[in-house]
């Protein structure tokens, strides 16, 4: 029996190793450094214990801007790109033609590098002295613009911010919903058919009700995706995100940690905890609202 | 459409599909063909721009939406101009060494998990579990100052180390080794096959979907990481694509030579494009299972 136990720990002991070292000892670190005051790089030593780190990042003027930039950035995508993949999704368990080339279609941009298509919508949006950019092109057509929307007002360029948010988080959220729609029993919609109920009565009596349980996750998951933006946004506008006026909650924490800052782990610490309780509390409330809606059937 | 017309057709019970029904059709596809223009047009303008000359890309004050005269050039300038060649041999390297390490550790755990009985089993596995809780931004911290302080910047092992762990694999192949006959591990356990040997002649091949799937998704997630190199690398001679891409934006080609950054743009998104063509199902159904972006 001993000799079966020792066995099954080296088997894990490469896991448990990673984990360690990389996972629990950083997770009981943060909230160390968090509240040590001062900290040194170099020397690696502090001055005292307290929440002096927290409140210096709460009155952070650059933080204040990443918290209302990220605040934004939640509540206009994630309303928005799960309404719009109940929609496609609805659109697509509704046909039958063409709908794997559809499918395959929708979930590309979940495989590419967020980053380099990042660039790709800058270009499209940009403007500049030789070229209005091909968004502005689309604009002057209904006489609009033009508009810069990537060194422009902050309004044109939280917009392209959510758009491109939209246009990466939309394959997974599609793929859930699509097959959180195959998978509601077809006898019901049989006996609803009998009765002669109108779809849109369908729709809200027993489509929406059966897949809340994929929605409520999709809207919990995407709370918790929008709340760590960053790449997305160092796509746009650059690693100066400061500068730009466009950081997020979670680049200014990297910042806090290298790049324009320097070195302050503490800090980083600080507003990392602070985002940390922000998810936190979302996901509760998100739960408990949730319960009283969702019908799980087991 | 209103509803007491449906309401209508359908009472009658006649399949006949009238007018509405038609147009609704119609309307679904028109709708689903806006969103995949939407999805798809970017990835046709970066490969339009790619094969624009310099020269007219930068005469177009209205950008033209087709060209008549593609070159290849700019793809010739991206690997000269900028080491992009390199960036691609970075990642490769990342990608293999990364993504073997987590399958060498994630295959002996779940195992372990699956089939090996010890003491406080269950309770280990449920500490395990709770780990997928921890948002990486709060552990990123650490790392950073503990591979700084051992010297790693700017080394692959610094890239590698703490990238290799996930532990929703070590899960995923938990359950499905959990579903292979326990008779099978008898037999071989009478024939004398060590814990070992059964587990990398049986286990692994009868598991191949789920072992294709997660090494897959893994890989598409080296592929793309950006935060932890960024960190940690600022050599060049180690930067993955992401920060290559990142740096060409910034400094490489000069600010306004965009057709040759579109043209990196499009070798580096290649790889992964051909990938998920070529692993569509297995992808799909493996990111629906807890696959999760960002």
């Amino acid at each position: 029996m001993e000799k079966k136990s020792v066995k099954a720990w080296l088997y894990l002991l490469p896991a448990m190793l990673f984990l360690g070292i990389f996972l629990i000892y950083p997770l009981v670190d943060v909230f160390v450094y968090s509240f040590e005051e001062n900290y040194n790089f170099a020397s690696q030593s502090y001055t005292g214990t307290g929440l002096f780190n927290y409140s210096y990042v709460l009155r952070d003027p650059y933080f204040l801007q990443a918290l209302k930039n990220t605040f934004l950035l939640v509540v206009i995508t994630v309303p928005l790109s799960t309404g719009l993949a109940l929609l496609i999704s609805v659109g697509l368990s509704s046909i039958k033609p063409l709908r794997e080339l559809y499918q395959t279609v929708f979930f590309l941009p979940y495989v590419t590098n967020t980053l380099a298509v990042g660039l790709v919508f800058m270009i499209l949006f940009k403007r500049t002295p030789y070229s209005d950019g091909f968004v502005n092109l689309l604009l002057s057509l209904f006489h609009a613009g033009p508009v810069d929307f990537i060194d422009g007002p902050y309004g044109a360029k939280m917009l392209v911010l959510c758009l491109y948010t939209i246009w990466v988080v939309m394959p997974f959220k599609i793929l859930i919903l699509t097959s959180a729609l195959a998978s509601v029993n077809q006898t019901y919609y049989n006996a609803a058919k009998i009765d002669g109920t109108s779809g849109l009565r369908i729709f809200f009596r027993i489509t929406l009700p059966m897949i809340s349980p994929s929605l409520v996750y999709l809207i919990i998951t995407g709370f918790i995706g929008a709340f760590k933006a960053y790449s997305d946004a160092v796509a746009l506008f650059g690693t100066n995100l400061n500068a730009a006026g466009m950081n997020t909650i979670v680049g200014y924490v990297y910042d806090m940690l290298y790049g324009n800052s320097g070195g302050y782990p503490s800090y980083a610490s600080a507003a990392a905890i602070l985002l940390f309780a922000i998810v936190l509390t979302i996901t509760c409330i998100n739960l408990l609202v949730s319960r009283k809606h969702v019908h799980y059937i087991s | 459409m209103n509803n007491t017309e449906q309401s209508k057709t359908a009472n009658k019970g006649t399949a006949v599909s009238g007018v509405p029904a038609k147009l609704r059709k119609a309307l679904t596809y028109v709708f689903l063909s806006l969103w995949a223009l939407v999805v798809l047009f970017p990835f046709y303008w970066m490969v339009l721009t790619s094969v624009k000359s310099y020269g007219a890309y930068n005469s177009e004050y209205l950008p033209k939406l087709y060209t008549l005269s593609p070159t290849f050039q700019n793809y010739a300038d991206a690997f000269t101009a900028v080491p992009l060649a390199n960036y691609f041999l970075n990642t490769v390297l990342f990608t293999v060494i990364t993504t073997a390490l987590m399958l060498a550790a994630t295959v002996l755990a779940a195992y372990a998990f699956a089939r090996l009985e010890f003491r406080g089993k269950n309770l280990v596995f449920v500490l395990f579990l709770s780990l997928m809780m921890i948002p990486n931004e709060l552990v990123i911290i650490t790392n950073y100052v503990t591979i700084t302080s051992l010297n790693l910047r700017n080394t692959f092992t610094g890239l590698i180390l703490p990238s290799v762990t996930s532990v929703f694999y070590i899960y995923l192949l938990k359950e499905n080794f959990e579903q292979v006959p326990d008779q099978l591990y008898y037999a071989a356990k009478v024939d004398g096959t060590s814990d070992l040997k059964y587990l990398f002649r049986v286990m692994v091949p009868l598991c191949k979907p789920t072992i294709v799937t997660i090494t897959i998704l893994k890989a598409i997630e080296c592929w793309n990481s950006f935060v932890w190199p960024r960190l940690i690398t600022d050599d060049q001679n180690y930067f993955l694509v992401s920060n290559g891409i990142q740096s060409i934006r910034e400094s490489g080609f000069g600010r306004e030579n965009i057709p040759a950054m579109m043209a990196a743009v499009v070798v580096i998104s290649l790889p992964l494009i051909l990938l998920f063509l070529f692993f569509r199902k297995m992808i799909m159904a493996g990111v629906s299972r807890g696959g999760l972006k960002g």
